[in-house]
């Protein structure tokens, strides 16, 4: 259970990174939550880790006229004791709470849990319902883009060479709007064997979110009849929505 | 060569980018009250504080606690929540190898300091990610909720 060697570089500033990041074998890290265990086990060998933890604007929580933005290093546990107004805030917890457990909150990040894209995981679900933006960022010069093009697949996102993700902003719910959460896991703070989001606002359809072999995944349209585990889950996410307070 | 900050003293010790900090505490720094259970995250039995909140050491390499307060349960010997804490797990029976106890203990702590410990299913809900393969957690469960309502008084 020894990982191989490795170098690490803490970097302090947006410019070198992209520098550090184009050594061979260089790999971001962020809270280590997933990663040390990846290493653990020799499922990931890299020869350099550069920690994004001292990133100016990582751990930074704002809200915009029209979102709420967050730096992709706010952790879990941030996220459960409550960022940003109502009702996102309370969404947002919610989710949280049921991440792990509160050591493992304590470190793990949201950035971390989306740029990993682990098909089982909880942010990359919850925050594609909620229609959140990632922002990328590659020294001085950042895009942002839909959850939904950021996510490209299990373990795979739209991150080039030597960018990371440097912020997420959730876009404020219209008054009315609802959430649904549901994960289906073998007991408390494991990962998911199935969960789902949803998104309900006045006037739209339902925004549904799901895991699926590929990673997170809208439900655009309504799932075919023959698929009963989407049919399942898009009923017990709507269920979950309507019981959940305004 | 690093500079940990460990139960209130600068310590230097050499350290690996892949040496965990839990491996360090134990090994080079001779605190055996954390555990290393699983060495991955699941058990619990390796949580120490860092900047005052809990943290797996097994899933930090040492070098990342650079700059941060290390505190292990050796540096807990004094605190008012510990010192209730193990007298009710006394009390209640609530170990018997002990391998998951200074774990147990840091993960309580918390608990009661963030007012997660007002009853029995509170505290097993938050004993989640705590595995003990002796107790059967029912002694767990009484002292933590017997130390939570002292540290109210
Ligand atoms: C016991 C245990 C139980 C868990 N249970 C759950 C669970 O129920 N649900 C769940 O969702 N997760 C769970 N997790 C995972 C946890 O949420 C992790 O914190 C998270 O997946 C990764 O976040 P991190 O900051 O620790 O990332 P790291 O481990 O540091 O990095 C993970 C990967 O993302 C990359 N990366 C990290 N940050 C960035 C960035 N800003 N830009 C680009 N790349 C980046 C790294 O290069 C690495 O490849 C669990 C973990 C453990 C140990
Ligand atoms: S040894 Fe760290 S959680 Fe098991
Ligand atoms: S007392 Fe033996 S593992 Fe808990």
């Amino acid at each position: 259970m020894t990982p191989a060697r490795f170098a690490l570089r803490r970097a302090t500033d947006w410019e070198e990174l992209p520098a550090l990041l184009a050594q061979p074998g260089a790999m971001p890290v962020a809270g280590a939550q997933s990663l040390m265990p990846m290493l653990a086990l020799r499922m990931t060998e890299p020869a350099l880790l550069v920690a994004l933890g001292d990133l100016p604007g990582l751990q930074r929580v704002e809200q915009t006229a029209a979102a709420l933005v967050i730096g992709a290093g706010v952790t879990h546990a941030a996220t459960e004791d409550g960022i940003g107004p109502e009702p996102l805030r309370g969404w947002l917890a919610h989710v949280a709470s049921g991440i792990a457990y509160r050591p493992v909150r304590n470190r793990g990040t949201v950035g971390g849990s989306l740029a990993l894209h682990d098909p089982a995981a909880d942010w990359p679900v919850a925050l594609l319902a909620l229609d959140a933006v990632a922002v990328l960022r590659r020294g001085a010069i950042k895009r942002r883009m839909a959850l939904a093009q950021f996510l490209t697949g299990a373990f795979a996102t739209a991150l080039g060479s030597g960018e990371v993700l440097e912020a997420i902003e959730i876009p404020t719910p219209p008054p009315g709007a609802r959430f649904g959460w549901c994960k289906i896991a073998p007991a408390p703070g494991a990962f998911a064997e199935a969960a789902t989001a949803v998104l309900l606002r006045p006037g739209a359809a339902p925004r549904i979110a799901v895991t699926t072999h590929d990673g997170a995944r809208l439900l655009t349209a309504a799932p075919r009849p023959d698929d009963p585990y989407l049919a399942r889950l898009r009923e017990v996410a709507i269920r979950r929505a309507e019981a959940a307070a305004a | 060569m690093i500079r940990l900050q460990v139960n209130g003293a600068m310590q230097e010790v050499v350290a690996e980018p892949r040496d965990s900090l839990a491996a360090v505490l134990r090994d080079r720094l001779g605190l055996h009250a954390t555990r290393i259970g699983c060495a991955h995250g699941s058990c619990g039995a390796c949580n120490v504080l860092l900047d005052g909140a809990p943290a797996r050491a097994c899933l930090v390499p040492a070098v990342l606690a650079v700059g941060q307060e290390v505190v292990t349960l050796e540096g807990l010997r004094d605190d008012h929540i510990m010192l209730s804490l193990r007298a009710a797990f006394q009390a209640q029976h609530a170990l018997q190898c002990g391998y998951c106890t200074a774990g147990m203990l840091i993960a309580a702590r918390d608990m009661i300091q963030r007012g997660c410990a007002r009853n029995p299913d509170e505290i097993r809900a938050g004993l989640a990610g705590q595995l003990c393969r002796c107790t059967g957690y029912d002694g767990i469960v009484a002292a933590i909720l017997g130390a939570a309502h002292d540290a109210r008084r």
